[in-house]
């Protein structure tokens, strides 16, 4: 596991993208094609289930090393690392074992199925065999993430550079039904899988904010512009009668949205579409605070299919009757589904998204100031000739969000973060006032400098009121503005509110906390759609 | 009154022995301070008198004035105060770095000040002592804080020269002025013919030298020199160093923090650094729990660091400790030195 483990240590402890493609690449031009194929797997996600619970190792770790639970967990909320607390407690190892990356995940699973005695007699023969940093390995590849900043993207352009094989064709074939064993590496990268594959999903055409005036981008009649929804985007694929859903973060979500799948399934053309997945009641589109009721289950009930409703609103044609139309004009591929919506029956609550009706740049800014109120986010801005980009490319899609609403809180929790956030409390939870006492509002991890968080760290080493456990509670002081995107009503959170996106906006070294927010005047943000 | 209470008492200007009238590591001014070690949040500026060890004694005089009443003694050597007998006894935590010994009508307290029981290259080492009451620090208190070998560190760092110097870039090493910075030098001597280093930690290498002590040769790095004599080289700088314009001046350098805290991959990679070496000055978990067994004292105070932690552990074993709050150390990551080092670096 030497190559494997210099490539992690290669990989955290560099900040920088091209460090990170550096390291890959010269790891893809020395390992072994198996191993290469483990990598490819570990890093998109299609790591086989954990083979041994954690639970189990933790216990093992402790009776090795013979210390308290709570001297344990004490490590363990300073580290931030399950994996890496354990691998810094154990012993040294007695003798040196030398597994590839193959045989270590053939190993764990083949465990799988094994009883607990055996999982352990693994567990602990692999722990003295391997140095710290292998060990930290080993823990993470039974289960949990590396953590070492390296995306789809990241792993792309290194197979990119390594191979000399375009960009988007790699994106292709990583993402989607392969395994390991049943796949060579040059098979892999040459996509020569992809054409078998019913589900495969064209990689998101992402926008950037919009940076400039609105004057700056030509005329108006060069653009179309539509409500940015705020659901989850997914795309639809549908060919040779089998219907896929993928999310975003290119994950297969198919069974989550039963209705979807039987309206798409009546229809007899084949297409690939871009979308936003939406809860919808009465043709009305409802809060994200709704959507997430219904995402991630396990079983989609049919009382929570009738409690929230899911639409979806269609954005784009990627491809239609298996011909990839993502380079064609995006006013063509518009008008290619409005020809598809017109010309099927589809019900309610599958749309087309609308297109705004402007004249004038300037027109535009009222629609936007109204987009909370159809609980849009904003609006989208797509030039009309446009291909259907790989990724995020700056220049022909922007997004022109509304500006977030915000409030003052104080900060009355602090917890350590993860990875590289672990040696400091980047965690937040605001409260507001509610009479004489102080209520939860939202919890932040997102929007300071690495030098505030510095400060923040050394002022709750000072002003903790707890000494042990992960979680601070600390004065109610330190005053932030919090800025967030929507606000609704809510029975599960003891305010009586939830935020969506709430990140920290600035912190008002200038406010006392007697000048924070209520949970009165944070209430009055909401407004009935 | 307790024979401690006639030694020891924990007041908001430091330790304090009413017995000896005098201050251990004070932090605001006092008459007679007693100081472990040349680190800016022991040996703090403005006391009237200040005693320390031999070796000590020119890094304080560097550090807080030429003019300072200051006395230094030798390691082992006695001086009764007031009928306390008072004695310096190694601490392997920076040159001249002292645990310091009360002894009064047979009752006996040890002050470890800071600490590292596993012997490297360059300090005298750590000497256990016997006593009653053993105030001891923890800075590394927590059993996931476990330090390799001087030999196996002097490994990993020369192969890190090696590489970089392979790959054509030099290889830059941060760490405070005082202690890690001489321990370094101890380390790398022999990686290559020149070592150069910051002003700082020149200007106080020179003072520890001036007072007959031994240290490897070394350049000065200073920021009107030919930028290509640098190419491949090593340098040791101070953390504050970090970021400036200075060191990005240099030719492709690879950077490396040298500190405890580096155990740990999130201290790692909290800063854009190429490496991160746990090389630290400080006992970790299986030494500090091993100097206080061998103290044999009775009654513990743990001192900065995870003194919580520690004391908790400590009782759970059978041995009775309490937290002392002190101003040592910061909690986290860069202490004060870094703070000296910043003024030192302008």
């Amino acid at each position: 596991m030497k190559l494997f483990s210099n490539l992690i240590s290669a990989l955290e402890i560099t900040n920088k993208t091209n460090a990170k493609i550096e390291a890959l690449v010269n790891y893809f031009s020395i390992a072994p094609d198996k191993d290469k194929l483990w990598l490819i797997a570990l890093f998109t996600g299609k790591r086989p289930s954990r083979p041994i619970k954690t639970t189990l190792m933790k216990v093992w770790c402790m009776e090795l090393t013979e210390l308290p639970e709570w001297l344990f967990l004490e490590s363990y909320s300073t580290v931030g690392d399950l994996g890496e607390t354990m691998a810094l407690l154990l012993p040294a190892p007695t003798h040196k074992l030398d597994l590839s990356l193959h045989e270590w995940m053939t190993e764990l699973k083949a465990l799988k199925p094994k009883s607990d005695e055996a999982k352990k007699a693994f567990v602990l023969g692999a722990w003295s065999g391997l140095d710290q940093q292998e060990r930290l390995i080993f823990n993470k590849l039974i289960g949990g993430s590396f953590r070492i900043g390296v995306s789809k993207k990241t792993l792309v352009n290194a197979l990119a550079k390594f191979s000399g094989i375009d960009t988007n064709q790699l994106m292709h074939s990583i993402i989607g039904n392969w395994s390991v064993e049943d796949m060579s590496f040059e098979a892999l990268i040459n996509g020569k899988h992809i054409n078998y594959d019913n589900s495969k999903p064209y990689p998101f055409c992402l926008a950037y904010a919009l940076e400039k005036d609105l004057h700056d981008l030509g005329e108006p009649q060069d653009w179309i512009v539509e409500q940015k929804w705020d659901g989850i985007r997914g795309q639809i694929v549908k060919r040779n009668n089998e219907i896929y859903i993928w999310s975003r973060g290119e994950e297969l979500v198919t069974q989550q949205f039963p209705e979807l799948v039987e309206a798409i399934s009546n229809l007899k053309d084949d297409f690939v579409i871009d979308g936003e997945i939406l809860a919808m009641k009465d043709n009305d589109v409802l809060l994200f605070n709704d959507l997430q009721k219904r995402l991630n289950r396990k079983n989609v009930t049919k009382k929570l299919l009738e409690e929230v409703p899911i639409g979806f609103y269609a954005y784009d044609i990627l491809e239609f009757n298996g011909e990839d139309i993502r380079k064609t004009p995006f006013i063509e591929r518009r008008q290619a589904l409005e020809t598809i919506f017109n010309s099927m029956f589809l019900p309610d609550y599958i749309k087309l998204s609308f297109v705004v009706a402007f004249q004038r740049w300037d027109d535009l800014n009222a629609i936007r100031n109204n987009s909370r109120a159809i609980n849009s986010e904003g609006l989208m801005l797509k030039q009309k000739n446009s291909p259907y980009h790989t990724g995020r490319k700056k220049g022909d899609w922007w997004k022109w969000k509304v500006d977030p609403l915000t409030i003052d809180a104080v900060m009355i929790y602090a917890q350590k973060g993860s990875g590289r956030r672990s040696s400091k409390y980047t965690d937040y939870t605001f409260a507001v006032k509610k009479d004489d006492a102080l209520v939860t509002v939202a919890k932040a991890y997102s929007g300071l400098t690495d030098k505030e968080i510095t400060e923040i760290t050394q002022w709750v080493n000072k002003n903790a009121i707890e000494k042990f456990g992960p979680v601070r509670t600390v004065k109610p002081e330190l005053v932030f503005e919090i800025a967030f995107e929507g606000i609704a009503l809510s029975n599960r959170h003891k305010s009586g509110v939830a935020l969506r996106f709430p990140r920290i906006a600035r912190w008002r070294k200038d406010k006392p906390v007697d000048d924070i927010d209520t949970i009165e005047t944070v209430k009055q943000l909401i407004t009935a759609p | 009154m307790s024979k401690e209470n006639q030694l020891i008492k924990f007041t908001k200007k430091g330790i304090y022995c009413p017995q000896g009238d005098f201050h251990l590591d004070p932090w605001q001014p006092v008459d007679y301070a007693i100081i472990s070690h040349g680190h800016a949040d022991h040996a703090r500026w403005g006391m009237k008198r200040y005693l320390c060890t031999n070796d000590s004694l020119p890094i304080l005089k560097h550090r807080l004035g030429q003019d300072i009443k200051i006395q230094g003694i030798g390691y082992g050597e006695a001086l009764v105060i007031n009928g306390v007998r008072v004695s310096f006894h190694p601490a392997g935590h920076v040159i001249g770095s002292a645990q310091i010994r009360l002894e009064y009508k047979g009752y006996i307290v040890v002050f470890t000040g800071d600490y590292k029981t596993q012997p490297d290259f360059i300090t005298t080492p750590f000497e256990s002592i016997k006593c009653h009451t053993f105030i001891t620090e923890s800075t590394f208190g927590l059993p996931i804080y476990n330090w390799k070998s001087e030999k196996v560190l002097q490994n990993e760092l020369h192969s890190w020269v090696d590489t970089n110097k392979s790959n054509h870039r030099s290889s830059v090493f941060l760490g405070y002025s005082l202690g890690k910075a001489q321990r370094l030098l101890s380390l790398l001597e022999g990686v290559d013919d020149d070592i150069y280093v910051h002003r700082s930690i020149h200007n106080l290498n020179q003072a520890i030298l001036d007072s007959g002590f031994k240290l490897p040769k070394t350049k000065l790095w200073s920021a009107d020199l030919d930028k290509k004599v640098l190419q491949d080289k090593v340098i040791i700088a101070p953390p504050a160093l970090l970021d400036s314009r200075m060191l990005k001046r240099l030719p492709n350098p690879a950077t490396a923090i040298c500190s405890g805290w580096m155990q740990i991959r999130g201290n790692r990679r909290w800063q854009s650094v190429d490496a991160g070496f746990a090389v630290s000055d400080h006992a970790d978990w299986n030494g500090l729990i091993e100097a206080v067994k061998s103290s044999g004292a009775e009654q513990v105070y743990v001192t900065h660091g995870y003194q919580a932690v520690f004391s908790k552990y400590l009782n759970e074993i059978g041995i009775k400790a309490d937290e002392l709050v002190t101003e040592y150390g910061d909690g986290v990551l860069t202490t004060a030195e870094v703070e000296t080092d910043k003024a030192n670096v302008k």
